[in-house]
């Protein structure tokens, strides 16, 4: 550091300079060497991380042509089957970006490309940290922190659907204005107030538009700081693997590895949505005309993370009480109040888990899903309720596209949203426990080498090869938890809660497979061979 | 139910075997070298079996009594008469008659009792129609037409496993004689509600969306945000997790 | 964090926290640590190591090729108006282009850190995420040191009037919110339309009044009241069209299943309901004239015109509202009144908009499920 320092570069003036203004060498001593582990699950925060950063950068672009304004205009641009229609002001210049300005319509299907990558990355990226135990103490916080961003980056999306006031999103509208009036006592003044005054109104789109481009970007990008200060100050999980303990971890240094890496990929993520944006289209709003509430288009869907609310409402019983005078719309609130809990069971899954086990130690080994094959089973199931949800959402797609009855699909979808995540729950729970009995087989027996001996009396064995020591660690170091007894506490007391627990731990540890100790290893080698 | 396919599949297995038989390709004769008789007699071999000898209907065809000719040469020429097999509604495909024998056959359902015409050709000249006029049917297009058939032509679904064909590329004679006759289960939009003029704006809306390139690049078959997400989901973070994998591996 | 817990401990000492359920393995295995590092093609051959030298450049400069490329691309195929050929061909090239110079940065960059840059695995320690011991005893006692010097627990009713204080100064913002919205009653704004007596019924969008002649069996008109054309957007055009819009068609005689009290309020066979589905509140507009079934395309809740519109299927609860209807001296087609009970989705308040006129379909059959 101080031979550089005193040798007389530009580089050694300017970095100089900063650090005599803002101690930047702190910063760089603590950081710069700091290691990020490596492997490819651990890669889906940056796809989120990226691509919001190419949402900003094209969201930016379309701001400066964008008119969020709902005042009425006959449009006069270029695309003909428009020409002299009544629209508004919002919907003509988002025509506009796409026809007239060079570049306009690159970036709005960049942006709109780049919006359901991002939810879907952090889709999947919440999917990892699920299934690898990774919202385990310490990240607790960060996992809500995390799916409150899930939430927001849905807010956006739909917020920035409306935006352009075709009839695709302002049936999107419709729909979230009947959902609202569905709300008991203040469903029809939330409305009301929403749109000022009737729907659609002449307001709705400015005022989704501070919230699209201001307060929510504003709330996402705090998040996302504290999102990876926490990450930092935790340091990242890693996978089980030689020399790979809870204490430390292994992989690349930031200076100059990962940050190598992690500068290119968002190169290549930025590229590959640059690419599909000038090879497929997306949102052709010019299609779907103005918003006018008396049309609309067969195939009316909203954008893919909206989906499960939209299947909700499709696969909801036709239900709704009329009591004293109330209207309660069972239709709407069943739906909502589904969507709610699960939300809040996701959200909450780390302190549920927390309370099953007791376990209050710091977690920083990743754990493969078959460790904990309750857990998965647990996930699986919400996959499934999940994916029933979004499918139910193009129920008149699958009707059309396979030929079959939509009535039918949507029963068969209602009977699906109930059974399947049953049967995912069983099946998963199966085959993790399967998987773990393997690992065991392969420990204490050795792999299938694929080589066969013929043995003196005339009997065929196939070999089995031992694993180095290497190989074998990262079968054989997990945790493994047991169920707890109901005993009674300080007081001399058994409370409903030490059974609630002690009938949770059951569930999750009843049937749970062992690692293999060295002195089953021992056992193993002396009667196998 | 099944006894009603069997006959139906009869039907038009015994019509696909009589127009073999009457008509060897190539050698059709002209319009008007075939009359009205001509037509009675085909439809007779051909539409009876379910439509009755004097088209006046049975169990398993409606009456065609006053459906006009452009209500026959609409069934006949998209394939969709006669009917394949008995399901939900008519299958399009390629026509089991010629123009000439579909007109024949129109001319004697027309001789029974009047009913809406094939359209002549200055209704269907689209190049009349000015840049307002398609826009105007884009409207009427919206408001008519695309909640079964979509904005953009591609189809939809209706009750039952019954479902609104795409629009794209159809012979606009086809369009506008659904729009006179309302085939199936699709309304009728008389010339009271739709003009022949707003028809024909309309038809010049489709040749606009046929005539112009999907703007964006390759358009996923116009379904709009669910093809648009199953793409990102399978392409785009598809082929991102590739890269991340690869990125990630050690090389040699 | 409570201060109790730790103030004796020294700095040094490392927490030990509960290991709950978890199993300790007495006869677990060690660590085998780190395997032996493994050296790459380019690190063992020099002229491998050379030619990935020249791959990333070649990326970098098939990178700068394509920002080039974009410039040509932005210039050479310009937009020309009204053709969409050029929007998309500008469109495609400009993006591939682009795509190129991003692309070629990445997978360059990419190339140069797993072939070039050093291999070697690095090892950090791990701390427990907590502070030390030091730093949570300071914490603490700054939190005491600033209670002992403001008196925060000590004057306790400075301390509570202040949480009051703040807990109340939010609620103006909620008074603040009242004018989002007009300041007529929200109930009062969507319980009516624009139909009234003697509106005629004319066609969306031409506002063409309509015949009742001239709706043949099987057709199906969209319709506004006649006056809606009057209104541009700013004067609430869509407000109301979302609020008037009405599907017409005509059933013939020997299939509509009429209530014998209803019965005056069709003409002819002719019945006109709201189009605006009770589920949501999306246009219910698909009309299948040969089973006489009303499709919402959002939900697919079905109804069945000749029925009252009852709900055959889907998440809708409620049938659609019928607009009663009769003819003028002229033949055409006019509302006799408003709708009789509110359109759209249910909400809270509905029940106490419900008209005196109202005939309520008998309760039994308000739905008839498929």
């Amino acid at each position: 550091m101080t031979s550089t320092a005193t040798r007389d570069t530009f580089t050694s003036r300017a970095s100089n300079y900063l650090d005599e203004r803002t101690s930047m060498s702190t910063l760089v001593a603590t950081l710069g060497r700091k290691v990020f582990p490596d492997h490819w699950s651990f890669m889906l925060g940056e796809v989120i991380l990226y691509s919001f950063v190419a949402i900003l950068l094209s969201g930016t672009f379309l701001t400066f042509f964008f008119e969020p304004s709902m005042t009425e205009v006959h449009y006069e641009g270029s695309y003909v089957p428009l020409k002299g229609i009544a629209m508004s002001a919002a919907y003509a210049s988002s025509l506009d970006i796409s026809f007239d300005i060079r570049g306009g319509l690159l970036m709005r299907q960049v942006h709109h490309w780049a919006a359901l990558l991002f939810v879907a990355a952090i889709g999947l990226h919440m999917l990892r940290v699920f299934f690898t135990g990774a919202f385990r103490k310490p990240r607790e916080i960060n996992w809500v922190i995390g799916f409150v961003l899930f939430i927001l980056a849905m807010a956006e999306g739909f917020t920035g659907y409306s935006l352009p006031d075709d009839l695709l999103s302002g049936n999107g509208l419709a729909i979230i204005n009947g959902m609202v009036k569905g709300i008991p006592i203040v469903g029809t003044w939330i409305s009301y107030l929403f749109f000022g005054g009737l729907f659609p109104g002449v307001d709705i789109v400015p005022r989704l538009f501070v919230l699209h481009i201001m307060l929510l970007p504003a709330l996402v990008i705090a998040l996302i700081g504290v999102h990876l200060v926490l990450m930092v100050i935790n340091k990242h999980t890693q996978f089980a693997g030689p020399g790979k303990t809870n204490d430390n971890v292994v992989g690349a240094p930031i200076m100059p590895l990962f940050a190598a890496k992690a500068g290119s990929f968002f190169f290549i993520v930025f590229g590959v949505l640059v690419l599909i944006a000038s090879t497929f289209t997306i949102n052709p709003i010019w299609n779907y005309g103005p918003y006018d509430p008396s049309p609309v288009s067969a195939g009316t869907q909203p954008d893919w993370y909206i989906g499960f609310a939209d299947g909700a409402l499709r696969l909801a019983p036709g239900l709704e009480s009329e009591l004293w005078g109330m209207t309660l719309s069972w239709n709407i609130l069943i739906p909502m109040a589904v969507l709610g809990i699960f939300i809040v069971l996701v959200m909450f899954y780390p302190f549920i888990e927390q309370w099953i086990t007791g376990d209050k130690r710091e977690h920083h080994i990743a754990e493969r899903p078959r460790n904990n094959p309750t857990r998965t089973a647990i996930g699986s199931a919400g996959i499934v309720f999940y994916a029933v949800l979004w499918a139910a959402a193009s129920s008149d797609l699958i009707a059309t596209h396979f030929r079959l009855n939509v009535f039918q699909v949507t029963w068969w979808l209602q009977a699906t949203l109930i059974l399947g995540p049953v049967i995912a729950y069983f099946l998963t729970k199966r085959i993790a426990i399967g998987l773990q009995k393997k690992d065991r087989e392969i420990l204490l027996h050795g792999y299938e080498s694929g080589r066969i001996l013929r043995l003196p009396g005339g009997e065929y064995v196939e070999v089995h090869e031992p694993l180095d020591e290497y190989e074998s660690w990262r079968l054989k170091s997990f945790d493994t938890y047991e169920p707890v007894m109901v005993r009674p506490n300080a007081k001399g007391r058994i409370t409903p809660g030490t059974h609630l627990r002690a009938a949770m731990t059951r569930w999750f540890f009843e049937d749970r497979i062992s690692p293999v100790t060295r002195g089953e290893l021992e056992a193993a080698k002396h009667d196998g061979h | 139910m099944l006894l009603i396919g069997l006959v139906a599949a009869g039907g038009a297995s015994a019509a696909v075997s009589t127009v073999a038989n009457a008509e060897p390709a190539g050698t059709a004769p002209r319009a008007q070298q075939l009359t009205v008789e001509d037509g009675q007699e085909l439809f007779r071999a051909n539409c009876a079996s379910c439509h009755g000898l004097n088209a006046e209907g049975t169990e398993n065809g409606t009456s065609l009594i006053g459906v006009g000719a452009a209500s026959v040469d609409f069934q006949v020429m998209t394939g969709r008469m006669p009917m394949a097999y008995s399901g939900p509604q008519a299958e399009q495909r390629d026509p089991m008659f010629t123009q000439e024998q579909s007109d024949a056959m129109g001319a004697w359902v027309a001789s029974l009792a009047p009913g809406p015409e094939v359209p002549s050709e200055e209704l269907l000249d689209v190049s009349q129609v000015d840049e307002e006029g398609v826009a105007r049917g884009a409207e009427l297009f919206r408001i008519n037409c695309a909640m079964c058939h979509n904005v953009a032509g591609a189809g939809g679904a209706l009750t039952e496993g019954k479902w609104a064909p795409h629009l794209r590329d159809i012979d606009p004679a086809h369009v506008y004689e659904a729009m006179l006759t309302g085939p199936q289960n699709m309304p009728v939009f008389n010339d009271a509600n739709i003009s022949p003029e707003q028809k024909r704006e309309i038809l010049a809306y489709l040749d606009y969306l046929d005539e112009n390139p999907s703007v964006g690049g390759f358009d996923l078959g116009s379904l709009g945000p669910v093809s648009e997400g199953l793409f990102i989901w399978i392409f785009g973070l598809g082929g991102l997790v590739a890269v991340s994998v690869w990125l990630t591996s050690k090389p040699n | 964090m409570s201060a109790e817990d730790h103030a004796g401990h020294e700095q040094q000492q490392v927490a030990v926290y509960d290991r709950g359920a978890a199993i300790e393995q007495s006869d677990a295995f060690e660590n085998p640590g780190l395997p032996p590092h493994r050296p790459r093609q380019t690190d063992l051959h020099p002229e491998k190591e050379r030619r990935a030298e020249r791959q990333v450049v070649g990326w970098f400069l098939v990178s700068m090729l394509g920002t080039v490329l974009a410039i040509v691309a932005y210039v050479a195929v310009p937009i020309v108006e009204g053709d969409m050929t050029s929007v998309r061909l500008s469109n495609l090239f400009l993006g591939l282009a682009i795509a190129l110079a991003l692309l070629g940065i990445g997978i360059g960059g990419m190339h140069w850190a797993r072939q070039l840059m050093s291999s070697h695995e690095v090892v950090e320690e791990r701390h427990p995420s907590r502070g030390s011991e030091k730093s949570r005893a300071r914490a603490v006692e700054i939190f005491q040191l600033g209670d002992q010097e403001s008196g925060f627990t000590r004057r306790s009713l400075i301390r509570n009037t202040l949480i009051g204080a703040i807990a109340l100064v939010p609620l103006p913002a909620i008074v603040l919110f009242r004018d989002l919205a007009p300041a007529q009653d929200a109930v009062e704004a969507i319980s009516n339309t624009m139909w009234r007596q003697g509106t005629r019924l004319a066609l969306d969008p031409t506002g063409t009044p309509i015949r009742a002649a001239d709706v043949t069996i099987g057709s199906a008109f969209h319709v506004i009241p006649e006056d809606l054309k009057d209104l541009d957007h700013d004067g609430g055009y869509l407000d109301q069209k979302a609020l008037a819009s009405v599907l017409l068609v005509r059933v013939p005689l020997d299939r509509l299943n009429e209530q014998p009290d209803r019965a005056g309020w069709s003409y002819d066979g002719i019945v006109a309901y709201s189009k605006i589905c009770t589920h949501v509140g999306c246009p219910v507009a698909l009309y299948e004239q040969q089973t006489h079934h009303l499709l919402c395309p959002c939900h697919q809740s079905t109804f069945d015109v000749t029925d009252h519109a009852k709900v055959i299927f889907g998440p809708a609860k409620r049938p659609l509202p019928q607009l009663p209807i009769t003819v003028d001296d002229e033949g055409y087609l006019i509302a006799q009144s408003d709708f009789t009970e509110p359109i759209g989705p249910s909400y809270f308040e509905r029940l106490h908009h419900i008209d005196e006129g109202h005939i309520p379909l008998s309760a039994a059959e308000t739905e008839n499920r498929a």
